[in-house]
């Protein structure tokens, strides 16, 4: 592997671990380990808490992938990988 | 205007043959059109399908009857913690899109199989992938198969035998025709259908009890009725009074919620099925798009469902619950005569009791009619009742043919090409593809007629089996070099067969003379959610091993650094 591949696949894992993170804290997080915490908040009809495990968490995660689309693409040109 | 009356008039039955036969052309006529010539199209559609046609074609493979009939009503009955196939079943296209499809795009090949064999260098590899993807497809299909026969036989007044034959039939003409591109091009108008479908009820539903025409916002939204209550509070409040669990409560424990829903998206991530479908595009970027667009499409009809539940719970409660047998609505008596509907009068008072109180309780409801009957109970038009019908078939015509090609091609390909006869030419491999495939409907259909009693039980399990084994193994396989065959083979191994001997003990109840209590259960982790423990199982062990055996040969190092690089994806090929 040469450094500039390297340095393409070490930009790459950190965009992978920040978003997994925020995967990690909208579903595991907020709809079921803090579920109860959040409950307490209402917005409109739906407890926070359980609008995250039914509403909010399936949102993010669609936001997600179209962010990595667009960080990949920018790194895959930043690189030269871009085709 | 004679036309409009005429439309009015028409009832639900020949609406429905009206509706199914207009899709059901639809879809024979585009597999003619896109029929399959070489193996590459049979296998990955030429490898050339557009991000958004491949978006679609997977949201459809991957929605199935279970999702369109059965999730609302699931989630109607379990309330807060029908969660974990909400979250579950989406959360794992993340990691689709961030941990594999790019990397196994550039991988090039056709099968997941492939990868494992040519990653772990290993014909031992390979023969364990194939035996897990069998596996995994084959306990799939097999739910498959009875929802198209149940589907067929509600809606078409067809016994299920009959209903099963006929959905046999249709997915063999376009599946063995058109391989994988058929599939893909057949996907991408069933999406259309069955997106349509569940939409239009959902709104209209929406607009009558909450005003707002978005589901989505309308379950969070007040009554319709000016008296300013919120529909959940009410949903809630109706269901401590008859004794059940608060609505956005419910039951399960946290530690279990928390295991089911890891299980379904691993398992989401490791199902060929699914994987496979991104070898079908051209360059890694493309992967990584359509994987965006397959679950943004998928979202849609995953976030609606569970304003459905609420809607369609709340309408029945207040329907039946506490009224006279005597006055129940049409729809009731309709759904009664195919027992969907039961209701026992234990304390003949004449009225329904529809309370938690299994000894109280006087009315039996099935899970599956909350969709199904849905649109009847709020008296929505007749097109409407029919368009859902349309819309259940594609979903469960679209994931059955998705599974057989996935069993076809681990046959002709991984199986006969790559280890029987690796001598087998292009045209003989082509053949033992539509014959494998025509093998896979069969298997099929016959478990789709006769069913073995666990099937039910075995379907929501192949995704622990996926959880446990391929995911870690293509994990392991992209991020981690060192990674070698003892490892990974070792892990697949231990990570399967924990998973099925959980499941034996604690889901079938095969080791004891009967099934195991709750409180027995692993740190309280159903036979659902440990997929999670076996796949944490199969990572350790792989990690274990690999520390005491030798690291791979250098060449596969070589491609272990090329996948991780996206350009330069050449189509996928045989060698």
């Amino acid at each position: 592997m040469n450094a500039n591949a390297k340095a393409y696949w070490r930009d790459n894992i950190k965009y992978v671990l920040i978003l997994l993170s925020i995967w990690f804290i909208v579903s595991y997080g907020a709809g079921i380990l803090f579920k109860e915490q959040l409950n307490a908040i209402k917005i409109g009809g739906f407890k926070l808490g359980f609008w995250f495990a039914q509403q909010g968490a399936m949102y993010v995660f669609v936001i997600l992938i179209f962010v990595y689309v667009r960080l990949m693409n920018k790194l895959d040109k930043k690189y030269g990988y871009d085709e | 205007m004679n036309s409009i009356l005429f439309m009015a008039q028409l009832d639900v039955q020949t609406w429905t043959y009206i509706l199914v036969g207009i899709t059901f052309t639809l879809y024979i006529g585009i597999a003619i059109w896109s029929r399959a010539g070489s193996t590459k199209e049979f296998y990955v559609a030429g490898g050339g399908v557009s991000p958004l046609a491949n978006g679609m074609a997977t949201a459809a493979d991957w929605m199935s009857a279970a999702s369109f009939i059965s999730m609302a009503g699931i989630i109607s009955f379990a309330g807060y913690d029908g969660a974990v196939y909400l979250m579950g079943w989406t959360g794992g296209y993340v990691l689709l899109a961030l941990l594999l499809a790019p990397y196994l795009r550039k991988f090039g090949k056709f099968t997941v199989p492939d990868f494992i064999g040519d990653r772990y260098y290993s014909k031992t590899a390979r023969i364990v992938a194939v035996f897990c993807a069998l596996l995994v497809s084959f306990t799939y299909v097999a739910g498959q198969m009875r929802g198209v026969g149940i589907v067929f036989s509600r809606f078409l007044e067809v016994d299920i035998n009959t209903g099963v034959i006929i959905g046999m039939l249709i997915v063999l003409f376009y599946a063995v025709l058109g391989g994988m591109k058929g599939i893909t091009y057949t996907q991408v108008a069933q999406y259309c259908v069955l997106i349509f479908a569940f939409m239009v009820p959902a709104i209209f539903i929406s607009i009558q009890m909450t005003g707002n025409p978005i589901p989505q916002l309308g379950f969070g939204s007040e009554l319709n009725d000016g008296s300013g209550i919120y529909l959940l509070d009410k949903l809630d409040g109706l269901s401590t009074e008859l004794g059940f669990a608060e609505y956005t409560e419910g039951s399960k424990s946290m530690i279990d919620v928390f295991a089911i829903t890891l299980a379904l998206m691993v398992g989401t991530a490791g199902l060929p099925h699914v994987i496979v479908r991104f070898f079908t595009v051209k360059r890694v970027k493309d992967a990584r798009k359509s994987a965006g667009i397959a679950l943004l499409l998928i979202v849609i009809l995953y976030t609606t469902a569970p304003a459905v539940a609420v809607f369609a719970r709340t309408n029945m409660i207040e329907t039946v619950s506490n009224q006279p047998y005597a006055n129940v609505p049409e729809w009731f008596k309709k759904w009664e005569t195919t027992e969907l509907i039961k209701f026992e009068d234990k304390n003949n008072d004449g009225l329904i009791s529809y309370v938690a109180d299994e000894v109280k309780n006087e009315l039996t409801v099935d899970r599956d009619i909350m969709v199904l009957a849905n649109p009847e109970i709020a008296k929505l038009p007749n097109w409407v009742i029919a368009l859902v019908a349309a819309g259940g078939l594609a979903a469960a015509l679209s994931t059955a043919a998705g599974l057989l090609l996935v069993i076809s091609s681990s046959v002709s390909h991984d199986l006969i090409k790559k280890i029987i006869k690796p001598s087998i030419s292009e045209k003989g491999e082509l053949i033992a593809a539509r014959l494998s495939a025509v093998g896979a409907v069969c298997v099929a259909g016959y478990f789709g007629i006769n069913p073995p009693g666990f099937v039910a039980a075995v379907v929501a399990l192949a995704f622990g089996l996926a959880a446990a084994s391929f995911f870690p193994a293509i994990i392991l396989g992209i991020f981690y070099k060192r990674m070698n065959k003892e490892g990974a083979i070792a892990g697949m191994v231990v990570g399967i067969v924990s998973m099925l001997l959980y499941m034996m003990k604690y889901k079938l109840g095969w080791f004891d003379a009967e099934l195991p209590d709750k409180s027995e259960w692993w740190f309280g982790i159903s036979p659902e959610g440990f997929g999670t423990i076996a796949m944490i199982l199969n990572f350790m062990v792989s990690i274990i091993i690999m520390k005491f055996t030798k690291a791979p040969p250098q060449e596969v190092q070589h491609i272990v650094e090329d996948i991780r690089i996206p350009s330069g994806a050449k189509e996928a090929s045989l060698h």
